[in-house]
């Protein structure tokens, strides 16, 4: 789960990083007065869960109270990747002499933590991870003892030549891998770590993503969530413990497992078809979580067949065919659906369809086939 | 022959009273895994299915069995716990089920079941299959047959359709591991294609991946620099969206490492044949037996 920048900013304030002051507004008025309260020159920041705002134009600066309405005005309601800005936040320009980078990451390589810290921070680090990979020190933190202390000096002397610089970014190397531990967090960022015109350090801006599997442990970082950020469908489901993700085809997709979500996407385009959706039902099936996918695949006026692609392994298949019955007995489908099932019990499902009038598949290409023959208007024929 | 599992493995379940625990356990001893007993705290002293003996701890399971591997089916957030004792306690397998432990979890749980000297097979994974002997973990027994085709997978449900159809084809299979497609997880694809190649039985291997990271790519490298016996492969995701999670945490792609088209063209290099659809499995392997 993403964080917009002044969650994250937050909570980096309760570890003890310096991040300026910044409040969020809704309103070009509420934007005026938050620029009034801290005089002089503000930023106003487009708050979405995505890189590339500031060349998207979501980050401006205002000189003045009556500018930073203005500007507020001009970036709310942006549309920035796809992303409508609902927030902006407000903050103090602060003049920079140097930005750095600093982040922190779970690295599949080391299977460790990886701090990662590069003097040459900004906009265009990812270019300077691409050309000039030497500028960026990498950390990986042994998990038994966590970042030590003289890890975090290392790091910070290659940022900054400045002694007392140099300790100041040491501290907040450490902070930030408080924040990374105590969070379960996937990533972290500061970028950039500004020393400004006074001297002092300041995170300018700060990102982070949380491992969507820690939020079980952590209700006051789901309360943080945005819902207004992803599409209502992708809301719906991960209500429902499904994970989904729209498509722009016409073959809507209820299968059980990633990888052969993904499969069964590429068979459909394979055999000339258009997926609607990503849809994994997940591991533990139970009929209501199939209820729930099909009532969120069946909102969506593209899809024209709806397919099943159900491999029991501890997904029971009866459970799915129970699930079936039950969703289409509530609201009768007005799409053809094609429903291919097998393994864990397997024989039950399928008497408990067929009671109910429906045919079960067994082979994967002829149903994905079927179901791209039915999305465009073959109808019987079968490709 | 087969790698990780066979006739002498036998098996304690840790979560054997849970849902999942319980029916998936059921589903190993019809297969004839020997299950010699389960962990639940507190469940200490009763029976499972009046015939496997429940202990309170991992340590206790082991002393009083000799079992040498475990087989994990515990909620997430104590899945890390549960994999730690498995490797305390003395196992020389653990094979973790639970989908959606945290990330962070794995950082501790990875060196510290090296070090306790186990191997761990997930989690989020479905387990292993050596067919005909030893079934630890949900890959339906019944889509097996003994055979010379060793099967690793990073997915679990695209692992029992395409093991499904080669058994359809009467190809049979060595072994069937499912590694599970987390960010960290235990054993990876060359560990099992080592195994594979040293193992007499197995004469062809079936890999498949799936988008983002790197593994398929450093198998690659692998399968054309060590091993005599051909492999093909298979790349899920090659029509998803860039830039999104697919429910896997690996199935990220940042830029252009882990795509699709990266990973098959490593598989072309090596030599790696390569499947369109899983049913193309049957064909390739057919050609290579």
């Amino acid at each position: 789960m993403n964080l917009h920048e002044y969650q994250a900013k937050d909570i980096f304030r309760r570890f003890g990083i310096p991040v300026p002051p910044g409040e969020v507004a809704s309103t070009p008025e509420e934007a005026e007065q938050i620029a009034r309260r801290y005089g002089g020159t503000v930023v106003v920041k487009a708050q979405v869960h995505t890189g590339g705002r500031g060349k998207a134009g979501g980050v401006k600066l205002a000189k003045t109270a009556a500018e930073a309405r203005d500007v507020a005005s001009r970036i709310l309601g942006m549309n920035i990747k796809g992303l409508v800005v609902a927030k902006v936040l407000v903050t103090p320009a602060v003049d920079i002499a140097t930005e750095a980078y600093l982040g922190i990451i779970i690295d599949r390589e080391s299977k460790r933590a990886v701090v990662m810290a590069s003097a040459a921070g900004g906009i265009d680090i990812e270019e300077v991870a691409a050309t000039a990979p030497e500028k960026i020190v990498k950390l990986p933190v042994d998990p038994r003892y966590g970042l030590l202390p003289f890890e975090s000096t290392r790091l910070a002397f290659a940022l900054y030549g400045d002694p007392r610089q140099a300790k100041a970014a040491a501290a907040i190397v450490r902070q930030l891998y408080g924040v990374f531990a105590a969070n379960g967090a996937s990533l972290v960022e500061i970028n950039p770590l500004v020393v400004t015109a006074g001297g002092e350090l300041a995170a300018l801006d700060g990102k982070m993503v949380i491992d969507d599997n820690e939020l079980d442990r952590h209700p006051e970082l789901e309360a943080l969530r945005d819902k207004s950020e992803e599409a209502a469908s992708e809301v719906a489901a991960r209500e429902a413990n499904l994970t989904f993700i729209k498509l722009d085809g016409n073959v809507g997709c209820v299968v059980n497992g990633a990888g052969l979500a993904m499969a069964t996407m590429d068979l459909v385009k394979y055999y000339g078809g258009q997926p609607a959706n990503f849809l994994d039902i997940g591991g533990s099936s139970s009929p209501q979580k199939v209820i729930n996918a099909l009532r969120i695949i069946a909102a969506d006026p593209n899809v024209r067949a709806i397919l099943f692609n159900i491999f029991g392994g501890i997904t029971r298949t009866d459970d799915v065919a129970n699930g079936i019955v039950a969703a289409t007995s509530q609201n009768p489908l007005t799409v053809p659906v094609v429903i291919r099932l097998t393994g864990t019990n397997e024989e039950i499902a399928v008497a408990i369809l067929k009671e109910h009038g429906y045919a079960a598949m067994t082979d994967m290409d002829e149903a994905v086939k079927r179901a791209v023959a039915l999305a465009t208007g073959g109808g019987s024929k079968v490709a | 022959m087969s790698i990780f599992a066979d006739s002498d493995t036998t098996v304690i379940v840790q979560g054997i009273t849970g849902r999942d625990g319980s029916f998936h356990a059921k589903q190993m001893l019809e297969y004839g895994t020997r299950i010699v007993a389960g962990v639940t705290p507190g469940k200490g002293g009763q029976r499972f299915e009046e015939r496997v003996p429940i202990f309170n701890t991992m340590a206790d399971a082991v002393v009083a069995t000799g079992a040498n591997t475990s087989v994990i089916y515990v909620p997430p957030l104590l899945a890390a716990d549960a994999m730690m004792e498995a490797a305390a306690a003395g196992v020389e397998l653990v094979v973790c089920i639970t989908e959606g432990v945290p990330v962070q979890d794995m950082t501790r749980v990875y060196p510290y079941v090296r070090e306790q000297g186990a191997r761990l097979i997930g989690p989020n994974c479905p387990g292993l299959i050596t067919p005909g002997q030893s079934k630890v973990g949900i890959i339906p027994g019944r889509i097996c047959q003994p055979g010379p085709v060793g099967v690793v997978s990073r997915s679990g449900t695209l692992t029992y359709e395409v093991v499904y159809q080669l058994t359809r084809a009467g190809i049979g299979q060595s072994t069937c591991v499912g590694i599970g497609g987390d960010p960290i997880n235990g054993t990876n694809f060359i560990e099992c294609l080592e195994a594979f190649e040293r193992d007499p039985e197995t004469k062809a291997v079936a890999l498949m991946g799936e988008i983002g990271g790197t593994d398929e790519q450093d198998a690659a490298v692998f399968v054309r620099e060590q091993m005599k016996k051909p492999v093909v492969g298979f790349i899920a995701g090659q029509t998803a969206p860039p830039g999104r999670r697919m429910g896997h945490a690996g199935a990220i792609i940042s830029g252009a490492a882990g795509t699709a088209a990266e990973k098959l063209q490593s598989f072309r290099d090596a030599g790696i044949g390569v499947a369109q659809r899983p049913s193309d499995f049957v064909t390739l392997l057919r050609g290579r037996l």
